[in-house]
């Protein structure tokens, strides 16, 4: 699997989402600066968690207007995987590559705990390697995790299997308890919780690990 | 002077308003005026004000700070800098410090906790270390007080806020209420980083000639005076000083760590000071003093966010997220283009001289002309008058049996909801404990527990206080503050290697409060001492006071150890059921100062639980070596509350009750005897083999079982209505 994680300045969780994907991957993910309008021959390409830009505007608002977005957007419409986490979520949103957008959590406040998901399409290079319902022991750690979207847009998405991920306990009021979202060819998915953080036995969960050992697998 | 400035004299102000502003006396300006040989202009007074202040020079303290001991064989640099340094071993080295910023939160607690996050965190990336973990010890009035509930909201949201964004984990505090904050709520934070042994940086200016540069943020108008602020009493109007409140941007912080970390690979770096208070001036003298040289500054180069900014005002600015550094010459494209990457101001704003002086040049003319020694050498020290804090009388605790009608459930039940035991599950939910993917043991246990990238080595940390016990007894109370945070290291199997202090007290120029302070620092040495626990770095907040009434004394430790394999840690939830409960240490009912006498009886009284430190010793030492073992499964110090709640916070944690065999009164359940453990094994046999070799004093309680906690001739109460008790104060606290 050759790997991109694309780097924002205000961006904090590449560093743990690198160590997950080369954990899965056996091999170290290229780093690759959000100035850079070249992006390397890829696979699989990770926006991670973090606050661009300070979160200053709308979050993922400025990353989404980024040199590096213009050519992630285009390999995307080419099929290439694209992988949103936290914020990388909110810029996917922001670019439109994901459907919705993601509010302020309905607790006005930051919220970083342990959540339950249930995995809600397998089909996809993602969750390939999940059961359908599955249930994933994963942390949240983020300030604008309020899943919205249209209803139509809801019943789309619903029809057509975008829908990643649920929360089993709403930590944010997301619409639906929706905590993970596929573009309509699943090849883009856009999540809130970090999977990063529960990898190894020191999380106090590994249940993260699948995701990353599906897309691993896929693109060996 | 060559041109001529403006005295002070032609300022608007008179003299005497300009002391009384600045918290400058007529015997300091004295000294300012013989140091000059002429009047000042006022950029000079404000220099030397704010480096005369409390704060800056802890004229109040020095001299009894000096008996700390700061020295070790693992100690690489003490305090001084802007951190301690210890060596952990393979070339690498812890560096942190606890820094306060109290006066600041309790005027606008937002930006006054944020910037304390952001403030800490420059003290620690400057010596050359990535910040691994933040942590904080947090006071506030009492609960039923109007302004506590805002104070602990902002303050919550400012150190989420600054620390969640800058992507440092926040890993574990603790708080408490308690009236004598009502005016003046503490906000202390505490930042651990990680650097190469032989990489680290430090301030001392060196190479006449050599550029000085500015980087980060553009300076303005905000936090002017604030660390002469800081080193005052509040009264009525502490409303009114907001605008010496700095705010923080900690999208800006995030950027300047990587940049400097990237500048730090290199090796153009001469020295390197961060901003902090007193802003320009501090950095600029501090790193000519270290270096014994002199300094010249144009401050038309200074970065600038707003238009005519005097030479006052550059100087005094608490601007945050800035940093000043020695270069090696030449070097300067090299580091401009690093900085320019990261969008950061990057300026060469002066050079070092051999005068010995600092000259700050404004619009042509000299503003400052000074020399540089006096101002850190011949700052004001004072040898205060103080007073030793009266002895309590003893508590009997046959005196203060249960209350009528309750038994030893119902008042454990009372306490696990109390303010000052109620889970802090609000507040550290909106820290992010995670990031990094390194936090082996986060908030709501004995010590965080953070991994090292690379390997299995981790490194234990706590911060820990009680102020009721340094108000009965000071020496006691710092005795055991530190002994507190040993324990602490020692219950997740950490060996404890050196600690930062943060003394926060009252006004100083009263002998009773000096007193405290006197008496805090000789129960500090002690425990260090005894212990083989130094203090590496630290920070006095004083003049924590408001309409004269001060705050319980809160002379606060962070503690720092280390784990060689953190898979050998253990935590203090229950892990199985069927496994035998011990509590090590002895016991004597002690409940003076008790949380239960608080909480039960109304009152505050009676001498803390006395701290043996070679007792200390000998247990956390026995602790320790049992978790690397593998003997020990779970292990909790008993502290606030006694032994029933600490088993209690066990059971919750683990989710899984007990069935205690042994009985007890209330002085036995709640009593704060110091020095304790309670333990899990599956061995219990072994155990008791070991703890009588060792001659260590204990008791089997009983084991692990089911889903509620049952005593022997009590009753038993299920976990999910104490879980419920315990967890909703807060919350519920905060939400009306």
């Amino acid at each position: 699997m050759n790997a991109a994680v694309i780097v924002f300045p205000g961006s904090n969780r590449e560093g743990d989402a690198v160590k997950a994907l080369q954990r899965a991957s056996g091999k170290k993910p290229q780093i690759v600066w959000h100035g850079d309008s070249e992006l390397p021959k890829v696979d699989l390409i990770v926006l991670p968690g973090g606050f661009s830009y300070g979160d200053y505007l709308r979050t993922g608002a400025m990353a989404a207007h980024s040199p590096i977005m213009r050519e992630v957007i285009a390999r995307a419409k080419k099929g290439v995987r694209v992988w949103g986490i936290c914020n990388g979520f909110q810029i996917l949103a922001e670019t439109g590559l994901v459907p919705g957008i993601l509010l302020r959590n309905a607790s006005m406040k930051f919220v970083c705990k342990r959540v339950t998901l249930n995995v809600e399409s397998s089909d996809s290079d993602f969750t390939r390697l999940c059961k359908l319902k599955q249930e994933l022991n994963v942390i949240v750690a983020h300030g604008d995790g309020n899943y919205f979207a249209e209803k139509d847009t809801v019943k789309a998405m619903q029809d057509n299997g975008q829908i990643a991920f649920t929360y089993k306990d709403n930590p944010n009021g997301s619409l639906n308890n929706i905590a993970g979202v596929f573009n309509k060819e699943r090849n883009v998915l856009g999540m809130m919780p970090h999977p990063e953080n529960a990898v190894e036995p020191l999380h106090g969960s590994t249940d993260g690990a699948v995701l990353f050992d599906s897309v691993a697998k896929v693109l060996a | 002077m060559t041109s001529a400035a403006r005295k002070i004299s032609e300022e608007k102000s008179s003299i005497d308003t300009l002391l009384a502003e600045h918290g400058m006396s007529r015997s300091e300006y004295d000294v300012l005026l013989k140091v000059l040989g002429r009047e000042p202009t006022l950029a000079e007074f404000g220099v030397a004000a704010a480096m005369w202040s409390e704060h800056c020079s802890y004229k109040s303290t020095r001299v009894w700070l000096k008996t700390l001991p700061t020295t070790g064989p693992h100690v690489i640099c003490g305090p001084g800098e802007n951190a301690g340094v210890i060596d952990i071993g393979d070339g690498q080295a812890a560096i942190f410090k606890i820094e306060s910023h109290n006066h600041p939160s309790y005027i606008e607690p937002y930006q006054g906790a944020a910037t304390g996050v952001g403030g800490i965190l420059r003290d620690v990336f400057t010596m050359g270390a990535r910040p691994i973990a933040n942590l904080n010890a947090l006071r506030f009035g009492d609960p039923k007080h109007p302004k506590t509930k805002s104070l602990v909201a902002g303050v919550v949201a400012g150190i989420g806020g600054y620390g969640n964004c800058v992507g440092i984990p926040t890993v574990g505090g603790e708080t408490n209420f308690h009236a004598s904050y009502n005016g003046n709520c503490l906000v202390n934070a505490m930042t651990v980083g990680i650097a190469d042994k032989n990489k680290i940086f430090y301030s001392a200016a060196a190479g006449i000639g050599n550029p000085v540069v500015y980087v980060g943020s553009k300076t303005g108008r905000d936090g002017i005076k604030g660390a002469t602020m800081a080193s005052g009493e509040f009264n009525a109007d502490a409303e009114s000083k907001r605008p010496t409140v700095q705010v923080g941007d900690p999208f800006t912080e995030k950027l300047l760590i990587e940049a400097c970390l990237e500048l730090m690979s290199t090796d153009a770096i001469v020295a390197i000071q961060d901003m902090g208070a007193a802003g320009l001036t501090s950095s600029s003298v501090e790193m000519a003093s270290k270096g014994n040289l002199g300094i010249e500054i144009d401050l038309d180069k200074v970065p600038q966010r707003e238009p005519n900014m005097s030479a006052y005002e550059i100087m005094l600015s608490e601007s945050q997220e800035r940093m000043l550094m020695v270069l090696k010459p030449g070097r300067e494209p090299e580091a401009e283009k690093i900085f320019r990457k990261w969008e950061l101001d990057f300026a060469v704003i002066g050079k070092l001289t051999d005068t010995g002086r600092l000259v700050c040049k404004r619009h042509g003319k000299n503003e400052i002309d000074i020399k540089v020694e006096p101002l850190v050498e011949e700052s004001p020290l004072y040898n205060r008058p103080w007073e030793p804090t009266p002895a309590q009388p003893a508590v009997d605790a046959n005196k203060f049996p249960l209350p009528k009608g309750m038994n030893v459930l119902g008042a454990l039940e009372k306490l696990l909801s109390c303010p000052d035991l109620a889970s802090r599950r609000w507040i550290w939910e909106q820290y992010d404990s995670l990031i990094g993917a390194n936090t082996a043991q986060g908030p709501g246990g004995d010590a965080a527990v953070v991994r090292l990238d690379g390997g299995n080595k981790a490194l234990a940390m706590v911060v820990d206080c009680s102020p009721r016990y340094c108000a009965a007894d000071p020496v006691m109370g710092g005795k055991h503050a530190v002994a507190e945070t040993y324990r602490n290291l020692c219950a997740v199997g950490a060996k404890p290697l050196a600690i930062t202090d943060n003394m926060n007290f009252g006004n100083p120029e009263k002998p009773r409060i000096m007193g405290q302070f006197v008496g805090a620092v000789q129960g500090m040495k002690e425990a260090c001492l005894a212990l083989d626990y130094p203090i590496v770095s630290g920070n006095c907040s004083l003049y924590n006071e408001t309409n004269g009434n001060p705050i319980l004394p809160a002379p606060v430790i962070g503690g720092v150890g280390l784990i060689d394999d953190v898979t050998k840690t253990v935590g203090s939830s229950f892990r199985a059921e069927g496994e035998a409960i011990f509590v090590i240490g002895e016991a004597h009912g002690h409940i003076g100062q008790s949380l239960y006498l608080r909480e039960l009886h109304g009152k505050e009284e009676g001498p803390p639980p006395p701290v043996r430190l070679t007792v200390e010793r000998s247990n956390g030492k026995f602790v320790r070596n049992h978790i690397h073992s593998g003997d020990i499964t779970s292990c909790h110090d008993v502290s606030d509350g006694g032994l029933l709640v600490a088993l209690a916070e066990m059971a919750l944690s683990g989710n899984i009750g007990c069935a205690i065999e042994q009985e007890g009164d209330a002085a036995f359940w709640f009593g704060e005897d110091q020095a304790r453990y309670v333990v899990t094994v599956k061995d219990p046999d072994y155990l008791q083999e070991q703890l009588e070799a060792a001659e260590i004093p204990y008791l089997l309680l009983g084991q692990t079982a089911g889903k509620a906690l049952a005593l022997k001739g009590v009753g038993e109460v299920e976990l999910s209505s104490l879980r419920t008790l315990h967890e909703s104060w807060l919350p519920d606290y905060m939400s009306h």
